[in-house]
């Protein structure tokens, strides 16, 4: 066997090298399987898109003009959705079966930055699936709603959003135990999927008032708004800054409760 | 292990961890400590505490109080500098179902820091000890347990750990691979590293460790050598005897003599069936002693033996005698 020789690290240099490795482990899986990572990612919003934008606009069910509102909400629904199932699903079946997590917990690093990297690549995961929607919408609606002026709104959107998706998934990775992950999904992912004011803009919802109050309670509502205001700010929407205050908030309460989570499932 | 030498590799003190929502202690004020090099065995059913002990010094359990050291390091209070000394080989398979057998190894030490060049030949030269090689590339999903065990192994010594723990390293494996892997936790001790190991099997603590500590309920019944441990039953035996028998009566009566003889301390009562009388006498001493004693007293009732056997103590026994019952 090979002379190994003792390596005592402290604190900071050893966290920092486990972090960006274990980072670098998730890069690299997904580059192993970037065909199943496009596929997962593109699928949904591409029907949505093709369906609600394209097939009812095509056969005069919806409005002129439906497409180009719908398209920043499902841009705001991939941003979210796609942190979330990339966080979410894994963190359940490592913590709950295959403990595949557990050679990184033993990693020279404090446990809450094992958290932080989930949140961090499942973030940048949703932010790549969120400007590919860009080209997608494009090739199936023929125009997207872009403005060059919306860009630093837009961008802020997709990093709140893919944050918040990422902290919904932490929350629903460590409550949620794995025997019950598929009924949590349904539970929480349908109406997470239709009452974030995606697919319609919430002022439009005065009409209907319950299913409005609703819809403010969902974070992704502030994400499909914030968007709007970015893309097509001549449809009515929620202020941005408004979007922004309860986003921020939104992900200080979803990483309190997601990290503390994290610790319970990590440590006994 | 340059850095521990003189001191402990591990310690523990008083330590005693409660599971929330839990009316007992999981371990129970336990205190050990296990010198460099030296490889330690803790012994006990299922439910004992081994498990939560190594917990513990793995920093994957918080104590409830007590204090436990790997390498000179409060594992509590510098859970992240613990981590870089310990390595955990679990029970059950918990390799990297994503990454081949050689990347599960790669980066595990990139985890723990280990350069780049160095990490690349150290996997190829553990793969090939480990009989590995050929299947470097091959994801573990489709490992049978004994090799999950081994590339956990090979694994584990990737960033040279000062303290290699291995819970119930050959539980369900098949015996090829049971004694492949006794024959690695040899070699790793004679390079020096320092094993823990938790394990209910008998013979696997009394083939490999240096000392055992055997726990029940959360606390620790004993602490010493294979041998020291059974010493406690020095010249301690059984013996095992068999006779044709006329009728119950006169088992009986010849049972409650034989319970009688100096040196005998409880007579149990082995099914031989009928017309024979079974008997094992659990000695004191040394049991040829009690071969003449025995023969002659069975004589006056008018049996002859016709089987007879002699039972030296095991582990098993010690434990059995420490906790009143069997292991399993």
């Amino acid at each position: 066997m090979t002379a190994l020789a003792p390596r005592v690290e402290d604190g900071a240099g050893s966290a920092r090298r486990a972090f960006l490795a274990i980072l670098r482990r998730d890069l690299y899986v997904t580059w192993g399987e970037l065909p199943v990572f496009l596929a997962q990612v593109i699928l949904q919003p591409l029907f949505l898109l093709f369906v609600f934008g394209k097939v009812l606009g095509s056969l005069g069910y919806t409005q002129r003009g439906y497409a180009d509102l719908l398209f920043p909400g499902l841009v705001a629904l991939t941003a979210v959705i796609t942190s979330m199932q990339t966080l979410a699903f894994p963190l359940v079946v490592e913590f709950g079966w295959t403990k595949e997590i557990e050679d990184r917990l033993l990693a020279p690093l404090p446990t809450g930055w094992v958290a932080a990297e989930k949140v961090i690549f499942a973030a940048l995961r949703s932010m790549i699936a969120s400007l590919l929607m860009l080209p997608i919408g494009f090739l199936v609606l023929g125009s997207i709603p872009w403005r060059w002026a919306g860009l630093p709104l837009f961008a802020v959107m997709v990093v709140l959003g893919a944050l918040l998706g990422a902290g919904l998934g932490l929350v629903i990775g460590t409550l949620v135990q794995p025997n019950r992950i598929n009924v949590a999904f349904s539970l929480i992912f349908t109406p997470l999927l239709f009452t974030g004011c995606s697919q319609y803009p919430w002022p439009s919802l005065e009409r209907l008032r319950w299913f409005q109050v609703v819809t403010a309670i969902n974070p992704m509502t502030y994400v499909s708004e914030g968007m709007r205001g970015a893309l097509v700010p001549a449809v009515p929407h929620i202020s941005p800054w408004i979007c922004v205050v309860v986003l921020l908030a939104s992900l200080g309460v979803l990483m309190t409760i997601g990290v503390r989570g994290f610790y319970r499932r990590a440590v006994n | 292990m340059a850095a521990t030498v003189g001191a402990s590799a591990v310690v523990v003190e008083d330590l005693v961890k409660r599971y929330p929502k839990s009316e007992t202690n999981a371990v129970d004020g336990v205190s050990f400590a296990v010198a460099p090099g030296e490889l330690f065995g803790l012994l006990g059913p299922n439910g004992a505490g081994k498990t939560t002990t190594v917990g513990v010094l793995t920093t994957r359990v918080r104590p409830t109080g007590g204090r436990a050291e790997v390498a000179g390091v409060d594992v509590v209070r510098y859970p992240v500098r613990a981590r870089g000394h310990v390595a955990v080989v679990p029970q059950r398979s918990n390799l990297d179902r994503s990454l081949s057998i050689r990347n599960n190894l790669i980066f595990h030490a990139a985890y723990h820091g280990v350069p780049a060049r160095t990490r690349e030949h150290q996997a190829d030269e553990l793969l090939r000890q480990f009989g590995l090689f050929e299947r470097a590339n091959v994801k573990p999903d489709l490992f049978s347990g004994g090799q999950a065990q081994r590339v956990m192994i090979a694994r584990a010594l990737m960033h040279a750990p000062t303290v290699l723990f291995l819970d119930e390293p050959t539980t369900g494996l098949d015996p090829a691979a049971r004694l492949f892997v006794w024959d690695r936790l040899r070699e790793l001790k004679e390079q020096g590293v320092t094993l823990v190991m938790t394990t209910h099997a008998m013979d696997e603590a009394a083939a490999l460790a240096d000392r055992v500590g055997i726990m029940d309920h959360g606390k620790l019944l004993a602490l010493d050598t294979p041998d020291g441990l059974m010493r406690s039953q020095i010249g301690r035996s059984t013996l095992d005897l068999a006779a044709p028998c006329p009728d119950a009566e006169t088992a009986d009566a010849a049972i409650g003599k034989l319970a009688a003889l100096s040196g005998v301390e409880r007579v149990e009562r082995l099914d031989r069936g009928d017309g024979e009388l079974g008997v094992r006498l659990y000695l004191s001493g040394e049991a040829p002693q009690l071969v003449a004693p025995a023969a002659a007293l069975l004589a006056e009732h008018g049996m002859t033996i016709t089987d007879m056997k002699v039972g030296t103590p095991t582990l098993e026994d010690v434990f059995i005698d420490l906790t009143g019952r069997t292991l399993r």
